[in-house]
């Protein structure tokens, strides 16, 4: 299927902001940031969106598929509406890391790389998010970064997650 | 908000305006005064790289490397299209300064870039930011179409024959990424993976094209150095380590965060500046320039000064000025521990003394922090690190290395009690 039958509108124009930022020729280099946008809307990747993606960008579907399972925040399996990444590398874990992934794990009552019941939460361990002056750190679907994550931040957070 | 003593980078930033990362306000405070000069005074391209070698600047990545001469490098004359590239893929344990940068003074990254332009004759850039930070990408690429409109940025700059397009690449999610050439092929929309050197982006870069590469602060410092000098920027650090640098410091300090001071700063003034030890701790160990530079123990590190020639005087490295701190109650095992999985985590496969050098050392150090060490272990991790060192395409593998050797070394004490007493484990 054609991405435009896949995307919104909108997620397409974005796309076509990506591509113009590289020569013509190169419109290869705009596939990080048409699977980015992609993952955003549907929230996880399929074979056949990144094919479409492919096709749409005039590349290999192999080209796609290798950068999709190459960069780690893509996800390549269905994953909750809202997916927590918590920094756990060494200097988020000498300011509570391991605590805030503790409390989580007990508060939703999941493992890493796993999925709440009601498909809400996906927890997963990050590494360096290079944000450690703000430590702990944990990141919600890829693009909000959330600061010195306590147990009282930690339930603040949950609470405005509908 | 990060950032607690200010310099080049910083300035006059008025971090309690919400608006201070603005052109507007970036103009107010003496922002694209420098571009300004450049373009109405018509100063020579040669002059601009005389100017950034008197400066002393050494790349702010990590690797120190004198800013002035890689920019002579660039093959001016070269008639085809030539590129250059910014590095915000700051994704080294303990780096958080380029995040602050393109947060809240973006446009001094804009003007530096644009001037590296003009002085190596290029006409497109873009910048490479780091996956994890979307919010600073967004605002980023909002202070581009500022610069745009403003003139400053895009065709015929501030109505002269020199034009000068710039963009923002997102990054998804790769340590390896920071390796210029892995950057390289992760703008060209391929997996990240280093390549060979020679040759050097210089002569061989973006779609293989002389491609030069700095580093976020390093860009961020060249309008300070065109609008006050090069021998002003030198004099605020010390001789072959000019100017003030970011340090970023993270673990056990009262007030962890980014303090931008002269080069040749003792390292105890600055951790006095982060408010000394957490609840009144004893420090045990610092690593100095990022997870990839070797820990050194306390005596040590309190009679060092921050600069790239005393650190490495030390037996470790300045690295990109993250400072790792860590108290007495740190068991250094499980501190390399999980500096160790990381390194095993980001090692990108290509080469296989890392892909599988760092999955040894990451076991090994797994089960002696878990108490399962056998005698043999610590000749083992030294086997297995020669093996990696050296032997691969990137210096994933050595910055791998680096962290198990600095622990041996200065530490061999605490991963041998643990393998006579497993009760000494102790998780972070």
């Amino acid at each position: 299927m054609s991405l435009t039958n896949l995307l919104s509108a909108e997620s397409i124009q974005q796309i076509d902001r990506e591509v113009a930022k590289y020569p013509a020729e190169q419109s290869r280099s705009a596939v990080m940031g048409a699977l980015r946008i992609a993952q955003t809307e549907k929230r996880f990747l399929t074979n056949e969106l990144i094919e479409a993606v492919a096709l749409y960008l005039n590349i290999a579907p192999m080209a796609a598929y290798e950068v999709a399972t190459f960069y780690n925040m893509y996800d390549m399996k269905p994953v909750g509406k809202y997916k927590l990444t918590v920094c756990t590398n060494l200097p988020c874990a000498l300011s509570g890391g391991y605590t805030t992934a503790d409390y989580l794990k007990q508060k939703l009552g999941i493992g890493f790389n796993e999925t709440t019941a009601d498909g809400k939460f996906t927890l997963k361990e990050g590494e360096c998010m290079g944000a450690c002056g703000y430590a702990p750190v944990m990141l919600v679907n890829n693009h909000s970064m959330c600061n010195h994550m306590t147990p009282e931040a930690i339930d603040k957070k949950l609470a405005e997650l509908e | 908000m990060t950032v607690y003593v200010k310099g080049v980078v910083f300035g006059d930033v008025d971090f309690d305006n919400p608006d201070c990362w603005r052109l507007e306000e970036y103009v107010k405070r003496g922002g694209y005064a420098a571009l300004k000069k450049i373009i109405n005074e018509k100063i020579s391209q040669d002059d601009i790289i005389a100017e950034m070698k008197t400066s002393s600047l050494r790349g702010r990545g990590g690797a120190g490397f004198p800013t002035g001469l890689k920019w002579s490098f660039m093959p001016r004359s070269f008639p085809g299209q030539k590129y250059l590239v910014c590095n915000t893929d700051e994704g080294e344990p303990g780096t958080f300064k380029d995040l602050d940068i393109i947060v809240y003074n973006p446009h001094a990254l804009i003007e530096g870039m644009i001037i590296g332009g003009y002085a190596m004759g290029i006409t497109v850039g873009y910048n490479y930011i780091h996956g994890e930070v979307f919010e600073a990408y967004q605002r980023f690429e909002e202070a581009l179409e500022e610069a745009r409109a403003a003139g400053f940025l895009g065709d015929n700059i501030l109505g002269s024959d020199f034009s000068f397009q710039l963009h923002a690449h997102h990054g998804y999610g790769a340590y390896i990424c920071g390796e210029e050439t892995a950057l390289l092929e992760s703008l060209e929309g391929k997996k990240g993976q280093p390549r060979f050197k020679p040759p050097f982006p210089a002569s061989f870069g973006l779609y293989g094209k002389p491609t030069t590469i700095n580093n976020t602060e390093t860009f961020a410092s060249v309008p300070y150095i065109v609008r006050e000098g090069g021998q002003k920027f030198l004099e605020l650090g010390k001789p072959n380590n000019g100017g003030t640098k970011l340090f970023s410091v993270s673990g056990h300090v009262n007030r962890p965060g980014n303090y931008e001071i002269p080069l040749g700063t003792p390292f105890a003034d600055l951790l006095e500046m982060c408010g000394g030890m957490r609840d009144g701790k004893k420090l045990k160990a610092v690593i100095p320039g990022g997870s990839s530079a070797p820990v050194l123990p306390a005596d040590i590190m309190m009679q060092c000064t921050m600069d790239y020639d005393s650190i490495a005087k030390a037996g470790s490295m300045l690295g990109s000025g993250a400072v790792i701190v860590m108290d007495e109650t740190v068991s250094m095992v499980s501190a390399l521990e999980r500096l160790s999985y990381f390194y095993h985590e980001e090692s990108c496969g290509q080469c296989t003394p890392c892909r599988e050098g760092t999955g040894w050392l990451y076991r090994v150090v797994h089960r002696i922090a878990k108490g399962e060490g056998r005698p043999e272990d610590l000749d083992l991790l030294s086997r297995v690190g020669d093996n990696i060192a050296g032997r691969t395409i990137c210096a994933l593998g050595d910055a791998a290395v680096f962290p198990v050797r600095g622990m041996l070394k200065h530490f061999r004490h605490e991963f041998e009690d643990l393998i006579k007493d497993a009760q000494t484990a102790k998780p972070l």
